[in-house]
């Protein structure tokens, strides 16, 4: 008796090895979608922006004559800004995440509390930056300093911290858990020496991603009133300050065909302090990844 | 395990936080030094408001850091309206304004005390441009202007607003219903009354310029300094306001024969802020010494000079 029906396998061959051919292709297709726009506007950016980019325009502070224009003060200032929201965004993040994969009971509240932290993802940035004003900027008096605008933009990234904590926590294998209990740790020592590092490279690339999208945030720093022109350097977090893209956006929308190009620059500077910041997370990520 | 985390972490966050300090303490330095001369002044000034009027008081903020460069001046970009709306708060000194302040506006100031002083700084003549390969059209009567931007619920084609022109349809570029400049329009010409439908609207003119470039059936408007510097891609449209086609060029401008839509721009100041803190003053004086200059130089029109001294003698009754 014959399990397999050779001839009846050998005419269907082609057919589904065409099939798997095709769909390779496409998906090569759809990744080179994706690495082609990017290349395309790396030339471009590159192309407008690289006569600009030199020494002066890292040191000097805005101007209206193009030739003068710097990008110090939002350089400086989008540096501060991430002093203040990677600490605040990834401690509460991490925190919440910690407390409602491990601590928090299975029951209706949490399940609340988990669905709307997923819906605060979604909320348009200006809406934080609505509660930024009333809340940091008014209520508690803190101006237009870099704290408020820091509070402001770790509560926007705060919901995909931690999602993006809850899904690595998940993760971790049960059984670590459980070796680990055997062992006779406790809760917290388990969370702290077999979850956490475990867990470590999951939440990094959730963290890397918020703090890649408060770095390129307007809308709420607008909303909150940092100023697009500032000719000084803040002293302490709560002097005023601008940012990257906000003085990129102010040089986009100028009519001067010149001041595009102090724009690429400008775009050049954030996209390397975006790869900076990237690389430092996957260093530790890589660390953490080898040992388990 | 613990102990690479450690590490890590101090890495990132000293990095961190090394670049930040390094950055800082470096100015500490500079500005040390430089407040050691004689009759400076320190503080803040806060100025917000019009981004139609943000590239003229970046010019003069960056000229007044030479003059005193221990007073810390911020211009924030936000809008005529959300100016004043800060301004009404109290947050800013000075709110930049591309049309005069609303009734509504003015109302709220007075409940909450804010007395305010309205200054002069320059005119901006909003331009109408078409694409540069429209042969047929030249100039618009205001009556005309209503006609194609007023919306009647139909497709407008040339020929609906002068029978001898094409039977194509009319392609419509307007900046966004945040910005003064569309206030401005709104009230001289649509006088309140819905825009066309299918005008694409945006907060960028630099997309408007592209669109208008692009498309030979387009007509747009913008600031006066965007036409100034797209002179060779567009096509200007004079306009007819019952006295004979006047094209927006620097002179008409400023004489006001460009009208209705040579408008005039505008900074608030707080009475308050000017008599309590002497930097605001002497950067209110400043701003009216040097507007028509600069303006000129990021591309707007300077106003008559009799206009400033006018802005300089309410400044000096304020100081009183």
């Amino acid at each position: 008796m014959k399990l397999i029906n050779k001839s009846h396998v050998a005419k269907k061959m082609p057919a589904r090895l065409a099939v798997n051919t095709i769909c390779k292709g496409l998906f090569f297709l759809a990744t080179l979608v994706g690495l082609l726009v990017l290349a395309i506007l790396f030339y471009r950016i590159f192309t407008q922006g690289i006569g600009s980019l030199n020494g002066d325009f890292l040191q000097n502070f805005a101007s209206r004559k193009p030739e003068e224009a710097g990008i110090k003060a939002a350089l400086i200032g989008s540096i501060w800004l991430m002093v203040v929201v990677a600490p605040v965004s990834l401690l509460l993040g991490v925190g919440t995440a910690i407390y409602l994969e491990e601590y928090a009971r299975k029951n209706w509240i949490t399940t609340f509390i988990k669905v709307n932290i997923s819906n605060l993802a979604g909320v348009p940035s200006i809406v934080f930056g609505l509660l930024g004003l009333t809340v940091f900027v008014r209520a508690l008096a803190l101006d237009r300093s870099i704290l408020a605008a820091g509070l402001t933009m770790s509560l926007l990234v705060l919901p995909v911290i931690i999602v993006a904590a809850q899904e690595a926590i998940r993760a971790v294998p049960r059984d670590l858990r459980e070796a680990s209990f055997g062992m006779g740790a406790t809760k917290w020592q388990t969370i702290l020496k077999v979850v956490l590092p475990a867990a470590i490279p999951g939440i990094l690339t959730g963290g890397i991603l918020a703090l890649s999208r408060a770095i390129g945030e307007t809308a709420p720093l607008v909303v909150v009133g940092i100023p697009m022109f500032i000719a000084f350097l803040p002293q302490s977090f709560m002097d005023t300050f601008t940012v990257l893209p906000m003085q990129i956006y102010n040089w986009t929308s100028r009519p001067q065909e010149e001041f595009q190009q102090v724009a690429a620059a400008g775009i050049i500077v954030l996209l390397i302090l975006l790869i900076f910041m990237n690389s430092i997370a996957v260093i530790i990520r890589n660390k953490f990844q080898k040992r388990y | 395990m613990k102990r690479f985390k450690g590490m890590a972490m101090t890495v990132v966050m000293g990095g961190v936080i090394a670049v930040a300090a390094g950055c800082g303490s470096d100015d500490t330095k500079t500005s040390s030094s430089e407040g050691k001369g004689s009759g400076q002044l320190q503080g803040e000034v806060i100025t917000d408001g019009s981004s139609t009027v943000f590239p003229i008081m970046e010019a003069v903020a960056e000229e007044y850091m030479g003059a005193q460069p221990d007073v810390k001046v911020s211009v924030g970009s936000s809008g005529t309206g959300g100016g004043f709306k800060k301004f009404i708060a109290g947050d800013t000194d000075l709110a930049n304004a591309s049309r005069p302040v609303k009734e509504e506006e003015s109302a709220l100031l007075d409940e909450k005390g804010v007395k305010y002083t309205e200054l002069k700084l320059a005119f901006d003549g909003i331009s109408i441009v078409a694409n540069k390969d429209n042969e047929f059209i030249d100039s618009l009567t205001v009556e005309e202007l209503q006609k194609l931007w007023i919306d009647n619920g139909k497709v407008k084609k040339w020929s609906d607003i002068r029978p001898e022109w094409p039977k194509e349809e009319i392609k419509f570029y307007s900046p966004g219903t945040d910005s003064g400049t569309y206030d401005y329009f709104n009230e001289v010409i649509l006088e309140e009354k819905p825009m066309v439908e299918n005008a694409t609207l945006s907060e960028d003119d630099n997309v408007l310029v592209q669109g208008v470039e692009g498309d030979k059936n387009a007509i747009g408007f913008f600031g006066y300094a965007y036409y100034a510097e797209n002179k060779d891609k567009l096509k200007i449209i004079s306009i007819d306001n019952g006295k004979g086609a006047v094209e927006p060029t620097h002179e008409t401008i400023k004489s006001g024969e460009y009208a209705p839509l040579s408008r005039p721009l505008y900074t608030y100041v707080a009475n308050k802020s000017v008599a309590e803190k002497e930097q605001v003053a002497d950067y209110t004086q400043f701003v009216i010494e040097n507007a028509g200059e600069l303006a000129e130089e990021v591309g707007y029109v300077s106003l008559p000079e009799e206009e400033y001294q006018k802005d300089l003698d309410k400044l000096k009754e304020l100081e009183k």
